[in-house]
């Protein structure tokens, strides 16, 4: 479904991504974990062509991602961002946001119909917050407004969701909430899922494959078990890492 | 108060009132709500100095107003992305680039400099019908490219990157606001002026944000309160004798203060 090959990600001042080559697999649900500044990040925004690709090739089912068809791989591809900072008066309410999912799909010169309508409907519903969908998105909690972000992208019906870093900022409840929201969406729909996070109690339960990042190199890649052991993540955040009861928490 | 309509210098200026209006409170939404405020005094001494450039060469100034208008437009985002600068520093690098043409251009012309200083005011009383025309047709410009393009205005004005990533091409549309707004500011130019019509630009905008959570509300607020500051100016003006684009000016920030004071969104939203 995505491939990098020898994929360099950069910036004015660094390299973020440095010769990242990488498969996942139709349906995978992929954790990428690392510490801040690892570049996990810009896996994210080089999949989507956010980032800036400077070398190498990024491949999304089967098509090498360019000028010409970036937008179409948008179109397929939803995106969470981490927890945005909304101006409390901003003209906008939960349902608009949820909507603007669908713009790339509607297409130029045409406008939403019954059909998207539904649709984000659907999507509001899927997040549980369809009592919101009236609400303005800049007066709800930090944790409700990343579902509305998460309801957006589904209202996309994506065939990748790329969600990053989404439990960011929020208290423990909100985080418990979108992971167990990100697990109800994968059980349900199996769609290609990139879960970007530094938090290790936060790796969604449905994730099956990890990729581990440390400046810019992916050190690790395989499945959950291997993953998450004690050694491996105490070398990749550089400080004494205990497992606690199971393998999703610490 | 009927007396005045009967003065074609009057029916000009109501009718500039009304376009100007319209188009200065329609891209007053956009730049309020990209939080690029400042864009407006870059614009508005874009087309200043591109009109006394245009003096002082013996081009048309409104052309050459529109050029440099048009020009400083499409320079703010490729500044701030090469400089790694928020847009706003790279606004105030190419306002700061302008205003020095500008009174670089002022002092080279030669004899009276009355034309030229008009444009720092404006004198909407003194509009012809060609100045009408291109307010109208700037006007009808922005409308149908809000109407046409509004759920993608919407995206682009609440997130770009958002927008962006899920395949709206932002950067058209962000250019093509930067550059209406480039449009209006030109063919305002003669209304209130270079130095005033910013305040047009942000004033009424600023308004309705503190009055609806609808961005459509926001769009037909925001020009109403233009073209009533504008109107109201008019004809306060034309009683007391005074300079219509500073009165238009004060009406619209007496307005904001209003829609401060009784705005619904400081109270807390159950």
């Amino acid at each position: 479904m995505i491939r990098l090959k020898d994929v360099t990600v950069s910036y004015v001042d660094h390299i973020a991504l440095k010769s990242v080559s990488l498969h996942i697999k139709k349906g995978d649900h992929l954790a990428v974990i690392g510490p801040n500044g690892a570049g996990k990040t810009s896996l994210l925004t080089a999949i989507n062509g956010l980032g800036d690709v400077r070398q190498g090739r990024v491949m999304v089912k089967g098509e090498v991602i360019n000028k010409r068809n970036i937008r179409k791989i948008q179109r397929i591809s939803g995106y969470v961002p981490q927890n945005m900072n909304i101006d409390p008066r901003a003209p906008v309410s939960v349902f608009d946001v949820v909507m603007m999912g669908r713009i790339g799909k509607i297409g130029l010169f045409r406008s939403p119909g019954k059909k998207d309508a539904d649709i984000v409907k659907s999507a509001l519903e899927l997040c549980g917050i369809e009592e919101l969908a009236l609400r303005p998105v800049g007066r709800l909690s930090g944790g409700e407004r990343q579902k509305v972000f998460i309801a957006r992208a589904m209202a996309q019906e994506p065939e990748i969701l790329l969600l990053d870093e989404p439990t960011t900022s929020l208290d423990l409840r909100a985080q418990k909430e979108i992971v167990s929201l990100i697990d109800s969406i994968y059980a349900r729909q199996k769609l290609t899922v990139v879960f970007v996070t530094h938090i290790l109690k936060n790796i969604p339960l449905t994730c099956n494959t990890c990729c581990l990042i440390k400046d810019g190199h992916i050190v690790f890649f395989g499945n959950r078990k291997d993953a998450l052991k004690t050694e491996r993540l105490t070398e990749l955040y550089g400080c004494e890492i205990a497992l606690a009861s199971g393998l999703s928490y610490v | 108060m009927f007396d005045m309509l009967q003065y074609k210098f009057i029916q000009h200026a109501l009718l500039a009132s009304l376009f100007g209006g319209i188009s200065c409170g329609i891209v007053g939404v956009w730049v309020v709500m990209m939080r690029i405020p400042f864009v407006g005094v870059a614009m508005s001494h874009s087309a200043f100095a591109g009109a006394v450039f245009g003096i002082l060469t013996g081009t048309n100034p409104l052309f050459m107003a529109l050029l440099f208008c048009l020009a400083s437009s499409v320079l703010i985002g490729p500044v701030a992305k090469r400089s790694q600068l928020d847009p706003n520093i790279s606004i105030g690098i190419i306002f700061s680039l302008v205003l020095g043409i500008a009174f670089l251009c002022l002092g080279l012309i030669k004899g009276p400099r009355t034309e030229a200083l008009q444009l720092i005011w404006g004198n909407i009383l003194l509009l012809d019908r060609t100045d009408i025309l291109f307010l109208i047709g700037s006007c009808g410009l922005v409308i149908l490219f809000l109407i046409l393009f509004f759920k993608e205005i919407r995206a682009v004005l609440f997130q770009r990157e958002l927008a962006r990533a899920s395949g709206i091409p932002e950067k058209a549309f962000f250019y093509s606001l930067l550059i209406l707004t480039g449009l209006s500011v030109t063919f305002n130019l003669n209304t209130v002026g270079g130095l005033l019509i910013f305040s047009l630009i942000i004033n009424p905008p600023s308004a309705a944000y503190q009055l609806t959570y609808s961005l459509k509300k926001m769009f037909i607020l925001s020009s109403f309160f233009s073209v009533t500051s504008c109107l109201a100016g008019l004809v306060i003006s034309y009683y007391l004798n005074v300079p219509t684009g500073a009165v238009i000016i004060i009406t619209s920030s007496l307005i904001f203060l209003l829609c401060l004071i009784f705005s619904p969104k400081r109270k807390k939203v159950t």
